[in-house]
């Protein structure tokens, strides 16, 4: 049973409610940290934007380098967000529906990216793909370039975004069990039927919910992206950096102006979320707060 | 059923099962976890090396890494213990009170998950800034806060807030009444239940959420470098460290850097993994 006590009551107390006082207290102090520390930033970085009026912000969108920043980082979360759905099937695929030894030794190893600094997520790639890396000579006499282009910052992307998916099918599809495939599969359907027509349409909203999550979080990178890239101008800049490059240039609006465009994009995730938390509570993963 | 898999002469490494698709399944996603994640940290935990154990060491103890590793630490820290006294605050209110506009605080909560690090960074960096709407006021005071480490604290504040709240918030809502009834049946102060019935049940939970905010922000790097000012010895990250050390092709360096860090996140995750067991047992 769920029991809340209103902040300004107007009943009796009762011995576990806290008294009035700390209530107004707590919740003032509440509110204020959240509205100082989190939605002041947000409202920043809109009114910078619209410094100098809402043509300026615009113009500061139409203009090559942005759009090809925004080019870029669609095609860049356009493979990396498809290539971790795949994955975070097959994986959640063997670990939800099969007993296997290490098999919770492999969802550990699934959760790693997270706990990784997002520049050593770039850092590894340089290591391996960068010139005096591992295989640096031998794309260099390929003429094949990793670092400081489209392949380097879609890998260092995929690391980033590696467990969204998947954290959040495991959890799921292990708890929906496997007797429904089970049963499709005695009465004669085949693997990928049982999975196309009884699995995915169970795990479809925490699906969703995970390729929300991976999308946003690939379109924002930005350490990792930032030490793979290069920083070329209309070339190797996803929206982050692009927004870096403006405003280290002292172009303020142009920086805002981009950066506001993620700043919706994060909204628009926080909402889209919320909603798949509240419309569909027990068809996404309990662990969904994390 | 366990005493059937005791007594089996030759145990088999997967239970037989009437689904199809195990190898196709495990196979890619081993596949595709070893190239995308495995043999990436192998290369970085063997790259320092080429240094050997001395060049490891003058590494980590040069004056400039050291202190960005103490920049690093500390601020992380410091952000983690406001974030443990904010962030229960804000979990008891969104679940113990109830007040117009709850939903939404609530759903801000997450705004640093979704928020891209850089947007953070700047809207940080222009909001404490000396013209700032908060950076003038607090310098009037003569409290500067962009451009040093009181900044870099302030990014690590803002990143780490969710881990602490949306550990408490299941907690504290799964938290039954009982107790707390039957310490003021016996007489309680509402602070002494809070005190001596409430918090150690949450300790586990506070712990476990301040050590994820410490974790995450021990490696941040977006969100810090435009407020930090980024002055060698002052105000400089260890992330942005490595990515000063990659620019002068010191790949050897970079990597004992990031092997550093990687190291202090494993040794998080594994006490955070021995918490919860004993918090388990208990």
């Amino acid at each position: 049973m769920k029991r809340e006590m209103s902040v300004f009551p107007s009943r009796v107390r009762a011995a576990t409610d806290d008294p009035p006082l700390a209530r107004i207290v707590l919740t003032f102090v509440a509110i204020t940290f959240i509205a100082l520390f989190l939605l002041l930033p947000l409202f920043t970085v809109f009114s910078e934007a619209l410094a100098q009026g809402i043509a300026a912000a615009l113009a500061a969108l139409d203009e090559t380098d942005a759009i090809a920043a925004i080019k870029l980082t669609l095609l860049v979360a356009a493979i990396a967000v498809p290539m971790n759905v795949v994955f975070g099937l097959a994986a959640s695929w063997a670990v939800a529906k099969f007993d296997f030894c290490g098999k919770s030794f492999l969802v550990t190893l699934i959760d790693l990216p997270f706990s990784v600094s997002p520049v050593v997520s770039g850092l590894i790639y340089v290591l391996i793909f960068g010139l005096q890396g591992w295989f640096g000579a031998t794309l260099r006499d390929w003429d094949f370039k990793v670092i400081f282009a489209l392949p380097g910052i879609v890998l260092a992307t995929m690391f980033v975004t590696f467990p969204f998916v998947a954290r959040e099918l495991v959890p799921l599809m292990t708890d929906q069990g496997r007797d429904e495939e089970e049963a499709a599969v005695s009465l004669g359907a085949s693997g990928w039927s049982a999975f196309w027509r009884v699995t995915l349409p169970n795990i479809k909203w925490g699906l969703l919910y995970g390729v929300l999550l991976c999308n946003a979080r690939a379109m924002g990178e930005f350490g990792a992206v930032s030490v793979v890239s290069g920083h070329i101008r209309g070339l190797t800049n996803t929206m982050p950096l692009h927004v870096e490059a403006l405003y280290n240039d002292y172009q303020f609006v142009g920086a805002f102006a981009v950066a506001s465009l993620l700043a919706l994009l994060a909204l628009v995730t926080l909402t889209l979320k919320s909603i798949l938390e509240w419309r569909f509570a027990d068809e996404i993963a309990a662990s969904h707060r994390h | 059923m366990t005493l059937a898999v005791a007594a089996a002469p030759i145990r088999r490494w997967r239970s037989p099962s009437a689904l199809p698709g195990f190898g196709l399944s495990l196979g890619f996603a081993v596949f595709y976890l070893s190239l995308i994640v495995l043999i990436p940290l192998a290369a970085l935990i063997i790259r320092p090396w080429s240094l050997g154990w001395s060049g490891f060491y003058d590494v980590m103890t040069s004056p400039r890494v050291a202190a960005a590793l103490r920049l690093s630490f500390g601020g992380a820290a410091i952000g983690a213990g406001i974030n443990t006294v904010f962030g229960l605050a804000i979990a008891w209110v969104l679940v113990r009170y109830r007040f117009p506009g709850k939903a939404l605080l609530d759903a801000l909560v997450d705004l640093p998950f979704a928020l891209p690090t850089a947007v953070a960074g700047i809207a940080l960096s222009a909001l404490y800034a000396q013209n700032g709407w908060l950076g003038a006021p607090l310098a009037a005071l003569g409290l500067k806060v962009a451009y040093t480490p009181l900044g870099v604290i302030v990014a690590l504040t803002f990143i780490g807030l969710p881990f602490v709240v949306r550990t408490l918030q299941p907690v504290l809502a799964d938290l039954g009444r009982e107790h707390e009834e039957a310490a003021a049946t016996l007489g309680a102060t509402r602070l002494q239940a809070f005190l001596h019935v409430v918090m150690p049940a949450l300790t586990p939970a506070l712990v476990t959420g301040a050590a994820l905010a410490f974790a995450r922000a021990v490696g941040e790097y977006g969100s810090v470098v435009f407020i930090a000012g980024n002055l060698p010895m002052k105000s400089e990250i260890a992330p942005l460290l490595i990515i000063i050390k990659l620019e002068e092709f010191d790949y050897a360096g970079a990597a004992a850097i990031g092997v550093i860090m990687l190291a202090a996140s494993f040794v998080i995750l594994l006490l955070l993994n021995l918490l919860q067991n004993w918090a388990a047992k208990r």
